[in-house]
């Protein structure tokens, strides 16, 4: 039986890349948050840069909406492919509002209810067609009962700056398309949609993406130093930082290769800055001997990886969970590491924030894991708790004589910086001395490698504790790690009120792993693991750390995320 | 305060075979700092892995012993970081022409203000004696039996070609010369690369001290830098191998161009962030 999902709202909007779908969406989103609706966006996209075929879901709500759902209320094509292109996410219950040139001879869309509107025709009578996206949102925002003065507004500020003609010219367009929803709703073709109650509290709310949450984690964690060679999707990250370096005086350098990227954030935090680079699978990959270097000099990095599928060039803008054995295993040698896997946008902000702190303190490298699905993936939320933020710098004015890997109770040797103070700053990538010369003698080189295993155990202890949610009694729980937080979530809320009762452990540090996780994991009757990649390679973390192994490992490697349907009726698997 | 050539001394035992070519060369460093009064506190030296990458180990001061050829990118952020200390990078010719030649490339166009010195011994000392990517044609080793066969390297065309700012090559022995050589290289701004002539005693028979003294010259005094053309021509003369400053082209440097030291010099370490400002960016998703 289909989800109803009767407190929300589904609009997909499909067409070709160069089409200005992003541009319906970001107008659409922003007037429906601001007219106090929840909402979700998602963009799935091909890797071109014309044609093809995309689409993005807009989820609108009474309640809180931050998980995706394969239901299609209302589905808007913009090429003759989009209908086909969703086919097995429409039902008896979808509309396709569009030009029905788009679809009347095609078969995927005879079950749906079909309403012809031709925004074009509309955009060539106001002047040109390059209105029909503006024609567009004026159709959605009016089914949507959305305020319409305030989407005059938005199409004032967002044209601007192409003066005056332009802007009236969308103010109209919107309009047109507003009226034309009124004339749908009047001559009762369209079903009844499920009614949506606002409140205006929501309208203040902020309203941003993963990638929007990790570059404002980053200058709130004082990050002053960006490096970065594009690649899908972390590309956003850095070019988000490069907009506001100047703002902010960050340091922004697209570098020359990865290589490169990752020994200038070396060079960076061994003056005094605090550099981020932003990276995906493959240039994480090059990037391992610097890794591998950090490791052995106790210098502090940060890395946000933006995964996609692999191996090699794999999907480059599709989804996968599939690079943490990557991340837990790359650089040679044995050293520390802390990785962190955001799974809700404040955990993104925050975690990237306390990132720059913990690389500080503890000098290990830092590695924040997200992937296409988390930074493309956009909601509301009330506010980011930057106020209670510190950036803690953990430096120190050298004396003479100082040296940097001195010896002390707790692994942790206090940071220098060249240029302040009278001591020298040594860092060398050989096994050394305290005061980094090179050495080979046995006892020194396991002082030196106990030295920066003290610091794992203090790791282990301010490790983020995984989030439970649910009953300790019920025989099923649900695992998982990253970006499948609130896909998880929606769909044990779901079970939940079909009368199941499942309990779910999140993690958002997949390494060092919280201790307290042994003690939910004994518990449990039985484990399902839900992960996006082929493998379990969490399962595989937590067998390996726990000696227990998962009763059902939920995996999908299609390259695209999980829907809640989808993990209702895997979830249901177990149940019976 | 003055500085004594003797504040970069370290008591350690330095590796290099006796009568290495990185001998003088640290003694040329040493004593072109004292000359110009940099003290090892506001100097970094920054190296890569090879014979010529230890060269950090052995001169007191603040120092990064880096990977095989990424010393460069090493450089370039310390700088970017902190423009008031002066960075030097210094690593073998198999580390920067072969291992690290993408950032070799890109370091020139980026243009930072560092004195790179690559010792040049057209062989891989480290390692044991096998072709560097300077070493002649026909030149015979443990793995190139047969000889050499792919064609040099020629780092001071391709940097002339590329435009880098500052282009020269200096011979070890001759300590005076190359203290002058340095010392322009020092006060240039933005990338100061030199090509240093320094011979492995140990794996490379052909071009030693003697050799070197036969086949080289010194631009005339009235060379002038300044023409790409005239300077990429005689980059090319291989009879008998130029020394000196080939080629100066003055632009702005990267800590100019990254704009953020214009209003505010201090380095990245003395900032803070503005919360007002944070405050206003987040509020800007509202
Ligand atoms: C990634 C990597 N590859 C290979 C090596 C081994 N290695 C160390 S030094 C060197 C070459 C040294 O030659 P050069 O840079 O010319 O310096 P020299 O020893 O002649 O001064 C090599 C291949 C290494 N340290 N790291
Ligand atoms: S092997 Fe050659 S380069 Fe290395 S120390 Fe000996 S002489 Fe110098």
């Amino acid at each position: 039986m289909a989800i109803e999902f009767s407190d929300s709202i589904s609009i997909v909007l499909c067409g070709a890349a160069g089409q200005g779908i992003a541009t319906v969406e970001t107008l659409l989103t922003s007037a429906l948050k601001k007219s106090g609706f929840h909402v979700f966006s998602t963009q799935e996209f091909m890797s071109r840069v014309r044609g093809g075929t995309n689409s993005t879901t807009i989820r609108v709500s009474t309640n809180r909406v931050q998980s995706y759902c394969e239901k299609i209320d209302i589905l808007v094509p913009f090429t003759r492919e989009a209908v086909s292109h969703v086919k097995n996410r429409l039902s008896s219950i979808s509309c396709i509002i569009g030009n029905k040139k788009l679809f009347e001879s095609n078969s995927d869309a005879q079950s749906c209810i079909l309403v012809d509107v031709n925004y074009e025709a509309v955009a060539e009578e106001i002047g040109h067609r390059v209105y029909s996206n503006s024609v567009a949102v004026g159709v959605l925002a009016g089914l949507l009962q959305t305020d319409r003065q305030l989407i005059a507004g938005l199409m004032a500020d967002r044209f601007q700056s192409k003066g005056e003609k332009i802007v009236n010219n969308n103010i109209e367009a919107v309009k047109r398309g507003c009226d034309l929803a009124d004339e749908i709703m009047s001559s009762n073709q369209l079903p009844p949609l499920p009614s949506l109650i606002n409140q205006p509290s929501v309208s203040s709310e902020l309203y941003l993406s993963g990638r929007d949450a990790v570059a404002l984690g980053a200058i709130a964690g004082g990050c002053n130093y960006v490096i970065f060679y594009p690649m899908a999707p972390s590309t956003g990250v850095g070019a988000f930082l490069a907009r506001n370096r100047l703002k902010f005086g960050i340091v922004s350098d697209q570098t020359e290769d990865e290589i490169s990227a990752i020994n200038k954030a070396f060079g960076a935090w061994y003056a005094g800055a605090r550099a981020l680079v932003t990276t995906s699978g493959g240039g994480f990959a090059l990037m391992t001997e610097g890794l591998s270097l950090a490791g052995v000099t106790e210098m502090p990095l940060i890395i946000h990886l933006g995964q996609r599928p692999g191996p090699a060039t794999g999907m480059p803008t599709r989804t996968e969970q599939g690079d943490l054995e990557l991340v837990l295993y790359s650089g040679h040698g044995d050293f520390p590491r802390v990785i962190y896997a955001p799974g809700t946008l404040k955990e993104a902000f925050l975690m990237t924030q306390q990132a720059f702190n913990i690389a500080a303190k503890y000098q290990v490298p830092v590695i924040i894991l997200t992937d296409h699905y988390f930074i493309n993936t956009s909601y509301n939320l009330p506010s980011l708790d930057y106020e209670n933020t510190i950036v803690e710098k953990h430096l120190i004015e050298t004396q003479s004589g100082y040296q940097r890997y001195q010896f002390t109770e707790d692994g942790i040797s206090p940071r220098g910086i060249p240029g302040r103070g009278e001591g020298f700053i040594r860092v060398d990538s050989h096994t050394h001395t305290q005061n980094s010369q090179i050495t080979e003698d046995p006892v020194i080189r396991k002082n030196m490698v106990d030295k920066m295993f003290k610091k794992l155990q203090q790791l282990k202890e301010v490790a983020i504790k995984p989030n439970f949610l649910g009953n300790s009694e019920d025989e099923v729980l649900v695992i998982s790690w990253g970006s499948t937080f609130h896909n998880v979530k929606g769909a044990i809320t779901e079970l939940g009120k079909k009368g199941h009762s499942l309990s779910y452990l999140h993690f958002s540090q997949v390494y060092p792993i919280h201790r307290s996780t042994s003690d939910y994991l004994k518990k449990a009757k039985k484990i399902v693991m839900v992960e996006n990649n082929a493998t379990g390679q969490f399962a595989q973390q937590l067998y390996l750390e726990f000696g227990i192994k998962m009763t059902r490992k939920v995996l999908k490697y299609t390259g695209y995320p999980f829907s809640i349907e989808e993990l209702v009726k895997e979830l249901e698997k177990e149940l019976k | 305060m003055m500085v004594n050539s003797s504040d970069f001394d370290r008591e350690v035992e330095v590796h290099w075979c006796p009568g290495c070519g990185n001998y003088p060369a640290l003694k040329i460093l040493k004593e072109t700092l004292t000359d110009l009064n940099i003290t090892p506190n506001n100097a970094v030296i920054v190296t890569g892995i090879g014979q010529a990458g230890k060269f950090s180990h052995f001169i007191e001061g603040n120092m990064i012993n880096g990977l095989h050829g990424r010393y460069l990118s090493n450089a370039l952020a310390i700088k970017a970081s902190n423009p008031e200390l002066s960075v030097f990078a210094i690593s073998g010719d198999g580390c920067t022409y072969s291992e690290g030649g993408n950032h070799f490339l890109h370091t020139m166009r980026y243009n930072p203000s560092i004195v790179n010195i690559v010792h040049d011994n057209a062989v891989y000392g480290l390692t044991k004696g096998q072709a560097s990517p300077t070493s002649e044609i026909g030149v015979k080793t443990g793995v190139q039996t047969l000889g050499v066969y792919n064609t040099p390297f020629n780092p001071i065309a391709v940097a002339i070609a590329q435009n880098a700012s500052f282009v020269a090559r200096a011979f070890v022995g001759h300590a005076e010369q190359t203290k002058e050589i340095l010392k322009k290289a020092i006060a240039h701004k933005g990338y100061a690369f030199i090509d240093l002539f320094s011979p492995c005693v140990s794996f490379n028979r052909i071009n030693t001290y003697q050799w070197y003294r036969e086949n080289t010259y010194y631009l005339e005094d009235s060379y002038t830098p300044f023409d790409q053309k005239e300077a990429i021509g005689r980059a090319l003369e291989r009879s008998k191998l130029p020394l000196g400053v080939f080629y100066i082209n003055e632009r702005p440097t990267y800590e100019d161009n990254i704009q953020i030291y214009k209003n505010d010099s201090r380095p990245l370490w003395e900032r803070d962030l503005s919360k007002e400002k944070l405050k206003t960016l987040i509020n800007s998703f509202r």
